[in-house]
């Protein structure tokens, strides 16, 4: 007979031993899966995993679009798992990275130089000038704009918590929807594209230097937002484990009771984590809306704010963890792409794929907090 | 000695060309790419793209190979998928959402011995790139023709995706025949922000029936907006694809898209090495227009017109826009006898006269 027993305290060793448990679990699952739909599972698993990485053909172009599709999943991850750490649910990244790039998005757009302008006078031009003079400072304005765009969207569910005691999951979960309303009215109005000959969706911001976010280095998929990504992980580390704030932010999630006597203020702390969180998710939007998305559209959101949280916790909540994770959830969407195409494997495998992964992981924290005993003999009753 | 490794050498070096597929074979399928924005059984928009893929791999046989990934965002996803193709030896792709132009156009700079046909885009940036698209607004003029002439309440219900030129002139469109038929008709438009999401459509067209709908007419891709009518007891048309199967007794007929004759007509170009960009808007003369089958309740006399009127606008005798027609606020837009250009439909922001509220902005 299997027996389980707590344990005293969570296995470190588990702990960090359980997500690559989890990853070889996906990728045997993940195998019948794809071999129940008729593909090789072997090919589907490599082309997944190493293809991007390691094939000639692809890996070139593979490698840096990597940190493209990582960056904004770790940035928004490391925001969520401090929050997470304290018991606190913000469910609506996807709604903060909505609405910073929104923030971002319209700060640019206030500036965009409209072409040149004529001077005229009784109809004749007296002079044309140019209304965009380099503007170096509007990067730096749109930053601060999403980071307060995402900022005041996180701050929503966390003064209606502390005020109002509403729950934050759900509050946090339908602003989303609130910000995709948003978001589809802003693209077929106040930020539509002039120019865009009645289509949805705003001007393209890669084609105004000022705004955009283009690679820092050619070809390597480096570009602020990871730049920005890596600070927030530097950040979420000295935080979570050098600072006060991180070890009430910690003592609140596991022991509530003593962070009260520690002098824990639990409203502060809800609108902390609920704003970082938020912060983090609306610069996410903005890097995003002014690099690799380029615009404004009305499917400008793609999920980053909810496989974050998938991310969040295959990497432990901890900001080196997550790192990991976001490269290897990344990675499970490019091979994932390839699959597609080149084995004919339909897009909904591949998200069952990346869904078994958090699946197997919360299976498998089991583990970490209970051992696993052989009981030969039934205790006497 | 010296003999042998040469030999070796070049054995080598044909092996590695050949395993580099540097080494073009005459008789190598020519590979065509595809990108859809839903999944391929949304019954819809994406779905009527795949099924024209379909019919190119039957036409072609082994002269063309395709492949395809479904649900792809725009931006950097889009972008990223079309150069992994690309890499992997896809000659031609078919970008098949307005919202992939600029990465169409990024692609397309990249990589310009490739062709790129991108539907219902309006960006060319680079001479590789071509264009295509629809008049789905001859398809509304016959619906509404027969929405018209059968709705007994006089209230047409309209589900709508976003308030943009293809769905503001669809509207125009239908309801200009619907009129033209019954002056007493009434079209209620719900705007539901999406292109797909069969709740929302749902609770609309529930909404629309509660406001007196008999008839309703969609502009977004999922099957909910049939399948509540014939649960209600009304009439629907369905969008896109042959909705029948999803309610037999009211569906009316569908706006089809046929994309099949224009990606064979391509494909075959591009074989024959003719291929160039270009920018075409086709109709139901040209074959990217149909409908599925008429169904047994539309009344004999009402079916012959939607027939003469297919005929007619297949023809070139009959466009749907052709004057005297007013603005909502009673401004001349055409006058009698003269058809719209198509940069007036292409950027129509307005509702004719007697349509009643506003399109959003």
């Amino acid at each position: 007979m299997l027996r389980l027993e707590k344990r005293p305290q969570p296995s470190r060793a588990w702990i960090w031993a359980t997500p690559l448990l989890a990853v070889a679990l996906t990728m045997i699952a993940g195998g019948v899966l794809f071999a129940l739909l008729g593909k090789d599972p072997l090919a589907a698993i490599r082309m997944i995993f190493w293809d991007p990485l390691f094939s000639p053909q692809y890996a070139s172009y593979s490698r840096p679009q990597l940190l493209v599709k990582a960056a904004p999943l770790i940035l928004i991850a490391v925001g969520l798992a401090i929050g997470f750490r304290a018991n606190i649910w913000n469910i609506g990244a996807e709604g903060q990275y909505i609405i910073g790039a929104l923030f971002a998005a319209s700060v640019a757009l206030i500036f965009f130089p409209s072409g040149p302008a004529d001077v005229r006078i009784f109809g004749r031009v007296l002079f044309s000038y140019d209304v965009a003079p380099a503007r170096w400072w509007l990067f730096p304005a749109m930053i601060l704009a999403g980071a307060l765009g995402g900022l005041l969207w996180g701050l929503i569910p966390a003064i209606l918590k502390t005020r109002f005691n509403t729950n934050e999951i759900l509050v946090s979960l339908l602003l989303v929807y609130v910000a995709e309303k948003l978001l589809a009215a802003a693209a077929v109005s106040w930020l539509r594209n002039p120019t865009g000959a009645g289509f949805p969706g705003s001007r393209n911001l890669s084609q105004f230097a000022e705004a955009a976010n283009h690679e820092l280095i050619a070809n390597t998929g480096m570009h602020w937002g990871v730049v920005a990504a890596f600070i927030a992980v530097i950040f979420g580390y000295v935080l979570l484990q050098r600072h006060m704030l991180g070890f009430h932010v910690r003592l609140a999630g596991q022991a509530p009771r003593a962070a009260r006597f520690a002098g824990v203020a639990p409203a502060r702390l809800v609108l902390f984590c609920l704003g970082i969180s938020g912060l983090l998710a609306g610069l996410a939007g903005m890097f995003e809306v002014a690099g690799p998305a380029r615009m404004i559209s009305i499917d400008f959101n793609t999920g980053y704010g909810f496989t974050a949280i998938i991310v969040a916790f295959l990497g432990r909540l901890h900001p080196v963890g997550i790192v990991l994770a976001g490269l290897l959830m990344a990675l499970t969407y490019i091979g994932g792409e390839l699959a597609q195409f080149r084995l004919g494997l339909p897009s909904a495998a591949i998200q069952v794929f990346q869904g078994m992964l958090l699946f197997f992981l919360l299976a498998l924290d089991m583990l970490s907090n209970y051992r696993i005993r052989l009981a030969w003999k039934e205790a006497a009753p | 000695m010296k003999r042998r490794q040469l030999l070796a050498g070049t054995a080598l070096a044909l092996g590695l060309a050949s395993a580099l597929g540097t080494v073009a074979l005459a008789d190598d399928p020519l590979q065509v790419g595809f990108i859809y924005i839903g999944p391929v059984g949304d019954h819809g928009w994406t779905y009527t793209h795949d099924q024209a893929r379909l019919a190119v791999e039957e036409h072609f046989g082994d002269a063309v190979s395709t492949t395809y990934v479904e649900s792809v965002p725009y931006g950097a996803d889009a972008e990223r998928v079309m150069s992994q193709m690309i890499l992997s030896g896809v000659d031609m792709v078919f970008a098949t959402s307005f919202g992939y132009g600029p990465d169409v156009n990024a692609v397309a700079g990249r990589f310009p011995d490739v062709a790129f046909e991108h539907a219902t885009g309006y960006i060319q940036e680079h001479p590789n790139v071509s264009l295509y698209n629809a008049r789905f607004y001859e398809g509304r003029a016959v619906i509404g023709h027969i929405a018209g002439r059968m709705t007994e309440t006089n209230t047409v219900g309209y589900i709508a995706s976003f308030p943009i030129p293809e769905v503001v002139m669809g509207i125009n469109s239908a309801y200009l025949h619907a009129r033209a038929v019954n002056p007493d008709v009434n079209f209620r438009v719900v705007w539901v922000y999406s292109w797909y999401d069969p709740a929302q459509e749902a609770a609309a067209a529930e909404a629309l029936i509660e406001q007196g709908a008999d008839i309703l007419m969609q502009h977004t891709d999922s099957t909910a907006p049939v399948t509540v009518a014939q649960d209600r007891g009304i009439l629907a048309f369905g969008q896109a694809s042959d909705m029948t199967a999803f309610a037999p007794e009211s569906h009316l007929t569908a706006i089809l898209d046929e994309w099949a004759p224009y990606y064979i007509e391509r494909i075959q170009a591009r074989l024959d090495g003719t291929w160039e960009a270009g920018n075409v808007w086709h109709g139901i003369g040209d074959g990217m227009v149909g409908f599925a089958p008429l169904n047994e309740r539309i009344p004999a006399d009402v079916r012959e017109e939607a027939e003469g009127m297919i005929e007619a606008i297949a023809a070139g005798e009959y466009h749907p826009f052709t004057g005297p027609i007013n603005r909502q606020d009673g401004t001349p837009w055409l006058e009698e006898g003269e058809t719209a250009p198509d940069g007036d439909l292409l950027g129509m922001g307005f509702y004719v006269e007697g349509m009643t509220g506003d399109v959003p902005n």
